[in-house]
């Protein structure tokens, strides 16, 4: 018959393959659960750009960290950039609105890694295993895998209840391209997230037991504990004691501090495995993107700064610090508290200009050599790892939950380790405290995690974002600072989802 | 003893052809019309003679005459001969008379093509068709063209034209190494260009004839002694205009004005013009040789040329050798027709570093060429002020635009050859009966390198390998393959039935395509071969597939009604088995109204027909090949991903549409066909109206719905109205003069009316429009009521000097700041009308010709004014100095908000007049005692614009202007020799 042709119409491609293909064998699950990884680190499947996983936005500036980052710290007084990128202003100016470029970036990297997350899982479930012919130590492997999986996918909840509040919620159930996704609320987020990490936690490596770059029950807990610590804001309930509990479990697995602060951020750190909980893993070589600590690395040089410092061919001028950072130092120039690492040489410590690089004091913190001073194995891409999670904020975590009056922990611990933390970054005890109070804590966290991506929501927990109780150069876009309206502690869902979602509501004042 | 012959030649208005010459054939005897029309031949010896008159633009028929013992008297009335309606028209599968057209469809023949130093075909033809824009992508070597019939019909999907050529359809894709694809065709092989625009015309055409069929036809051999023509050109492009920027004083001053010491103390003392050190004076030239005639029963034409062309931009050039060969036999006493072509093209080519071009806008005035030493090959580049610094050179800085092009040698060599062999076959048991198959091929191969030396700045240690030994330079290598092969084969029926008084025109046919590219990957070396990166694949061969069905009836009633109806069916390996298939119909009626009884006599009318058309058209071009269906693909090296001490590759889900389908276009046309005074007057008009439906665009997708949140898929719908006219005149018609001119008018309108599957009121649509200046800016937008790529900017305030406001902008919706909900739509790149105009004059043997074309109501972007032309721009943070456009003089922008570059302030009105072309002619006729004619013509192309755009050129693609290789004016001098 005529349609005898038909056949000639089925083409395949050459070398892209099918599920089937994939998922033939514990190799190929292991590729599919390195995208889900991946995803956190890379901007899409072309190193270092030019297949990117999110549409719209910059592919440069599209991955998880450098969102993240921006969102978190340009929004504070922890970060100001020179940059004209549309949008990029609006975070330090705080006048962002539902259609700001980086805000639907970060939204569709979340919600982009939770989706291949649902993927994995549903590749991964019993029925499909046995169907594949998969049994034994390589089923429990990709049981495993499922459970990591699941924590990425939780930790991206956490991202965005704690940035975007309401999102939608879509788990292994939705399938593709069938279910058009719900919003979910705050408080169902939270419990969605809280019963998930507990539901894994079986299944999880033990701390420090995994492969290097994969979640253990150590990243579990110290994912709740940070939960826990902010469950006010999210919920309106305290939950201070288990913010305790999982601080404990996660203080009691073996970590400690590594012995220099300066190292924490360098090319060779993964080195620093007995305090780093959970790490992004990037590689000059082999995990190339424009974002993540290329960005970190990259951002911060400019002015009469030294590229090959940084072990880089040449900064990119955009990234400084307000003078608020600085100041909660003893000095400059770390001399005392080797944690203030600032470049003050040819930079004003106050800001004129938001778009003069030499306006605010530049941040050394991340740098691409390592530390014996050689640089990283690219000049153009970073080596260093990023932690996600890593034991100081633990140690801070429990501090600031027994002063919020959580059970289950003690002052006298508490103040043990923030002093952990002080001696290292005094290099003795001279930095010692003998009492704490929850503004020192707020101060200290600045201190020990400025630039890691915790200052808006410390703030917020503070009730210091929006408020006129605490201010910054450009805080609300004019040079001394002023309060902006409370709806910003929470950023708005992009229009773009708003469009293609029509159940989505937004967010208040948006 | 001789007699003479004398007689009167008069036109169709029976006055006077003063000029006309009537010649006896086989001899050098003529006369010619005096001021009353009366010529006489004396000297004629008895006998039976064939007498022809001629007389520039009119034809006659010959006249036998027998001279005995008297003189005799032969009188000749001319018609005029341009625009004959006998011409005939290739269409989809078969040709038809002019006269019998149903279809929008616009010839343009050689003799009327565009001339001068033309290497890309559709150049020829710009200016010359209502409904045809053909803007030129930019003035490299070979640099092909936009070409938009009838504005275009997709978002997502192509909006070129399907073109075929001797039956072949080329794909649109382009082939490595060449400038754009048409480049390998020589267009002194081409003989006419068919442009088929509405739907009742492109439907045979079916799933690729959504923008418009563009049918190439080349030319053929004859019957008769071979004639050879050769042509040869020498032609010299300059640069027009250079971008205003600050000369070395002008930055000097301004520096000193407005930055601090450091800044200052940045700059050089030396005064040099980077956009004179990078264009020359480029000359080329152009040869090409034909042999035509026949051979016995063989009619031949063999070509071949050679184009040896230079770029402004130096070391820019392309060679372009080309051959074809056509035969067309007629055998079995002419029951089996043959044409047969082979082409074949070798180009080789050196494409200039383009980013020369931007650098040498925005690069340091004050600073040398070169400088004096002898790192980075010389050149003066800006040096990092660590002395550690691996490179040494300022990071982000930009490099010396002479050291771009000097030190990057981007070389192609490719190869093509296009052939069909058609057969046409009048069977002998029923001769009304034709099968007509055709086998044809397009193959292609398109190879290059990449080398860069290990000293060139843009690459200076780029790499280091695990030793930490820096490694420099380029030397990369590309090979693609073409093959796209296709078959086709129909059956033709005519039958004049009397009875009816009827002519019957059916076509019925099948239709495959292959359209197959081989890919080799290679990996990233630098000079000394180590490697950067290695491929993912070794190789990749994307391939699609057309499987079509079709057919056609064409009825034509007592000679006044002509219908016409064509239906295809196509299946495409790109859609899903649900949806492979679709079908394409198309109806048209004409009528004649000349041949109708109450007009037949009419002197005044010599034609008027009226044509009304409706039909389906699809489009599947440009989408992927498999996003039907769900695969994952690898990332490459350099995106693996680190578990323990081992790098994985990364498997990625792709997104797919396992729904997509064709996009639809239905257009209905509605045309009228007029001729007055015998033809001196002519002209038509038509009024279409096009929707686009099932029109993939990019939608957003809920996020957690699907692999990515951006997808390409059948959703929207899109309207394209407009009307288009042509007119062409003989405005003069005399014994040395003859004055012919062609107008033709186009409006077109677009506008989007759906794009998302919930209608939202209040939905921004799809940002499109990347600018430089700001990472991920855009300044367009796709957006339903409106027309593609409107702008979506802020508006800007205007201080009372007139100057802008730095960082002021409009709060449009009141609500005290200003952010995106306060920008808004103005403007949009395409012009709202199109003008083309053609005049050519002959006086004796001198012949002058221009085209001008005319773009109204179009806007451009001028990106050189926004991301070089502010203050942060110059004065940037880096530590060097950048140049920027004198606009900033003008402006005293900062430029240090996000803002600035969505300013509307730098959306400017880009309508022009061009003179494209300028042609003068001298036709020396007959030298060496009549056995070879030979003429010269001078020719000047893209001999002014008149517009208000501050740009180098208003002729925007797309509508954002920055960086555009500028189009030279040329300088071409000609001749052509035929014996």
């Amino acid at each position: 018959s005529v349609f005898s042709c038909d056949k000639k119409l089925d083409l395949l491609p050459t070398n892209d393959i099918t599920s089937a293909t994939v998922y033939k064998n514990a190799d190929g699950y292991k590729q599919a659960f390195a995208k889900v990884y991946g995803s956190f680190a890379l901007t899409g499947n072309q190193g270092p750009a030019g297949n990117g996983d999110v549409q719209g936005i910059d592919e440069g500036t599209s991955d998880f960290l450098r969102l993240y980052w921006k969102a978190q710290e340009l929004s504070t007084d922890e970060a100001v950039i020179a940059w004209g990128d549309v949008g990029i202003q609006d975070f330090h100016n705080m006048n962002w609105s539902a259609a700001n470029p980086f805000l639907k970036g970060l939204y569709y990297r979340s919600l982009y890694q939770i989706t291949l997350a649902n993927e994995f899982i549903r590749q991964s479930a019993d029925d499909q295993l046995s169907s594949r012919g998969i049994s034994g130590e390589d089923a429990d492997k990709i049981r495993r895998f499922s459970a990591e999986a699941r924590f990425l996918r939780a930790f991206q909840y956490w991202v965005l209840l704690d940035l975007y509040g309401s999102v939608p919620l879509v788990t292994e159930s939705d399938l593709i391209g069938v279910t058009v996704p719900k919003q979910a609320d705050r408080k169902t987020l939270f419990n969605y997230v809280e019963s998930e990490l507990k539901a894994i936690e079986p299944t999880l490596a033990a701390p420090k037991s995994n492969e290097y770059g994969r979640a253990d029950q150590a990243a579990d807990w110290a994912l709740l504990a940070r939960l826990y610590l902010n469950a006010e804001v999210y919920t309106g309930t305290k939950r201070f004691d288990d913010a305790i509990t999982y601080a404990n479990k996660v203080i009691g697995s073996g970590y400690s501090l590594i012995s220099n602060y300066q190292w924490l951020m360098l090319a060779d750190n993964q080195q620093n495995t007995s305090e780093n909980i959970f790490t992004i893993n990037y590689d000059g070589l082999r995990t190339q993107s424009y974002g993540g600590t290329t960005f970190l690395t990259h951002a911060p040089v400019g002015g009469s700064e030294s590229a090959s410092n940084f072990g880089i061919s040449g900064g990119w001028g955009g990234a400084r610090t307000t003078k608020n950072l600085p100041n909660l130092f003893p000095d400059y120039t770390g001399a005392a508290d080797k944690r203030a690492q600032f470049y003050t040489n040819g930079q004003n410590l106050e800001i004129k200009d938001q778009g003069a690089f030499t306006d605010g004091f530049a941040v050394t913190k991340y740098r691409n050599v390592n530390r014996s001073g050689a640089a990283g194995q690219s000049l153009d891409f970073a080596d260093v790892d990023f932690p996600l999670f890593r034991l100081s904020e633990v140690y801070l975590i429990y501090a600031e939950a027994v002063l919020r009056g959580g059970a289950g922990g003690n002052l006298g611990n508490a103040l043990t380790y923030v002093n952990n933390i002080r001696t290292r970054a005094y290099g003795n005890t001279s930095g010692n405290v003998t009492s704490i109070s929850l503004d020192f804590i707020l101060d200290e966290r600045a201190r020990e995690l400025y630039w890691e991506g915790f200052r808006r929501t410390d703030l917020i927990r503070f009730g210091k974002f929006t408020t006129g109780t605490y201010l910054w150069p450009f805080k609300g876009g004019v040079a001394n600072g002023k309060s902006v309206e409370d709806f910003r502690n929470i950023y708005p869902i992009p229009t773009d989802d708003i469009t293609a979602n029509p159940t989505l509501k937004q967010n208040p004042g948006y | 003893q001789t007699r003479s012959i004398t007689g009167k030649v008069v036109d169709e208005n029976n006055q006077p052809l003063t000029g006309a010459t009537v010649l006896i054939s086989g001899t050098t005897m003529a006369g010619a019309a005096d001021l009353n029309g009366i010529y006489k031949i004396n000297g004629v010896a008895p006998g039976t003679y064939t007498l022809t008159a001629s007389f520039i633009g009119y034809t006659s028929a010959p006249q036998s005459v027998t001279v005995g013992t008297d003189n005799a008297t032969v009188n000749f009335s001319l018609q005029p001969s341009s625009k004959s309606l006998n011409e005939i028209v290739v269409i989809g599968y078969g040709t038809v008379k002019k006269k019998d057209l149903t279809g929008a469809v616009t010839t343009v023949s050689s003799k009327d093509f565009q001339t001068g130093n033309i290497t890309s075909p559709e150049q020829l033809i710009a200016g010359k068709v209502a409904g045809v824009s053909i803007t030129p992508n930019g003035g490299a070597p070979g640099a092909g063209s936009t070409i938009r019939v009838r504005g275009g019909a997709s978002i997502s999907a192509s909006n070129d034209p399907l073109i075929v050529v001797d039956g072949v359809q080329l794909s649109n894709d382009g082939i490595a190494g060449a400038p754009n694809a048409l480049t390998l065709i020589n267009p002194n092989d081409i003989e006419t260009f068919t442009v088929l625009k509405d739907a009742s015309a492109t439907a045979i055409y079916g799933s690729r004839a959504s923008n418009g069929v563009i049918i190439i036809t080349t030319k053929r051999g004859a019957t008769g002694k071979p004639v050879v023509n050769l042509n040869t050109q020498v032609s010299a492009s300059v640069l027009t205009k250079e971008v205003s920027v600050l000369s070395a004083d002008q930055l000097r001053d301004y520096v000193k004005a407005n930055g601090n010491a450091t800044f200052q103390g940045l700059l050089g003392t030396e005064s040099t013009n980077w956009q004179k050190e990078i264009y020359q004076t480029a000359i080329s030239n152009d040869n090409n040789l034909s042999v035509s005639g026949g051979l016995k029963n063989l009619p031949y034409r063999i070509s071949v040329g050679y184009l040896d062309q230079k770029g402004i931009l130096r070391t820019g050039y392309l060679n372009r050798a080309s051959a074809s060969i056509n035969l067309s036999p007629k055998l079995f006493d002419n029951h089996l027709k043959i044409d047969f072509n082979v082409r074949g093209t070798a180009s080789k080519a050196r494409f200039a570093n383009q980013g020369a071009i931007g650098a040498a806008i925005s690069f340091d005035p004050t600073k040398p060429v070169l400088s004096g030493n002898t790192n980075y090959g010389g050149y003066f580049e800006y040096l990092d002020s660590d002395p550690s610094s691996a490179t040494g050179l300022k990071q982000l800085a930009p490099r010396n635009p002479v050291g771009l092009l000097e030190e990057r040698e981007d070389k192609s060599d490719v190869k093509r050859s296009i052939g069909n062999l058609q057969l046409d076959y009048k069977f002998h048991f029923l001769p009304d009966l034709h099968a007509n198959v055709n086998f044809g091929y397009d193959a292609s191969e398109g190879k290059g390198t990449i080398v860069q030396p290990d000293f060139a700045a843009s690459s200076f240690r780029r790499y280091k390998d695990a030793n930490n030994v820096l490694h420099s330079g380029v030397n990369n290598q590309y090979n693609n393959k073409v093959l796209n092969t296709t078959f086709e084969g129909y059956l033709n029926y005519v039958k004049e039935v009397k009875a009816i008084d009827t002519r019957i025109d059916a076509v019925a046919g099948y239709a495959y395509y292959d359209y197959k590219t081989t890919i080799t990957n290679y990996p990233d070396l630098t000079t000394d071969g180590t490697v950067v990166s290695s491929p993912t694949y070794p190789f990749d061969i994307p391939r699609n597939r057309l499987l079509s069905y079709y057919g056609r009836l064409n009825l034509t009633i007592a000679n006044k009604y002509l219908l016409t109806g064509t239906i295809r069916r196509d299946g495409s390996s790109r859609f899903s088995p649900l949806n492979r298939y679709a079908v394409f119909p198309s109806g048209a009626l004409a009528w004649k109204i000349k041949e109708e009884s109450f007009l037949k006599d009419n002197t005044l009318f010599s034609d008027l027909k009226l044509r009304v058309g409706y039909g389906l058209t699809g489009q599947q071009d440009g989408l992927s090949n498999y996003a039907y269906t769900p695969y994952y693909s690898l990332s490459s090296q350099t995106a693996s991903y680190q578990f323990g001490n081992t790098f994985y590759q990364l498997y990625r889900p792709i997104a797919y549409d396992p729904k997509r389908k064709w996009e639809q276009s239905a257009t209905t046309n509605a045309g009228i066909d007029f001729g007055f005074l015998g033809g001196r007057l002519t002209g038509s008009i038509d009024a279409y109206y096009k929707e686009t439906k099932d029109l993939l665009a990019p939608v957003n997708v809920a996020a957690g719905a699907g692999f990515s949140n951006t997808f390409v898929t059948n959703v929207g719908t899109m309207t394209n109205k407009g009307i288009e006219v042509s007119l062409n005149a003989q405005v003069v018609r005399s014994k040395d003069v003859a004055w012919d001119v062609a107008f033709n008018a186009t409006y077109n309108q677009n506008k989007i009316t759906k794009l998302t599957f919930v209608n939202d009121p209040n939905s921004t649509g799809i940002a499109s429009g990347g600018v430089s200046g700001g990472t991920g800016s855009s300044v367009q937008r796709i957006i339903v009521g409106q027309p593609r790529g409107a702008y979506y900017v802020y508006q800007q305030v205007y201080g009372t000097d007139g100057k802008p406001l730095d960082n002021v902008y409009v709060d449009r919706n009141g609500d005290g700041s200003i952010n995106d909900k306060d920008l808004y739509l103005y403007k949009q790149p395409d012009p709202k009308y199109i003008f083309g105009f053609s005049s050519n004059v002959s006086y004796r043997n001198f012949n002058l010709a221009v085209v001008m074309r005319a773009n109204v109501g179009n806007y451009a972007y001028n990106n050189v004014y926004s991301s070089t032309g502010t203050r942060n721009s110059i004065l940037n943070p880096l530590g060097y100095l950048n140049n920027g456009s004198t606009n900033v003089l003008e402006s005293g922008l900062i430029g240090a908000n996000d803002k600035n570059v969505l300013s509307d302030y730098y959306i400017q009105n880009a309508s022009f007049v061009k003179m494209d072309n300028a042609s003068l002619g001298y036709n020396f006729g007959k030298i060496l005692g009549g056995s070879a004619q030979l003429s010269v013509s001078g020719n000047v192309q893209n001999v002014f614009t008149i517009t208000k755009y501050k740009g180098v050129d208003p002729e925007v693609n797309g509508g954002i202007d920055n960086n555009i290789y500028p189009r030279p004016r040329t300088y071409v001098l000609g001749v052509n020799l035929k014996f």
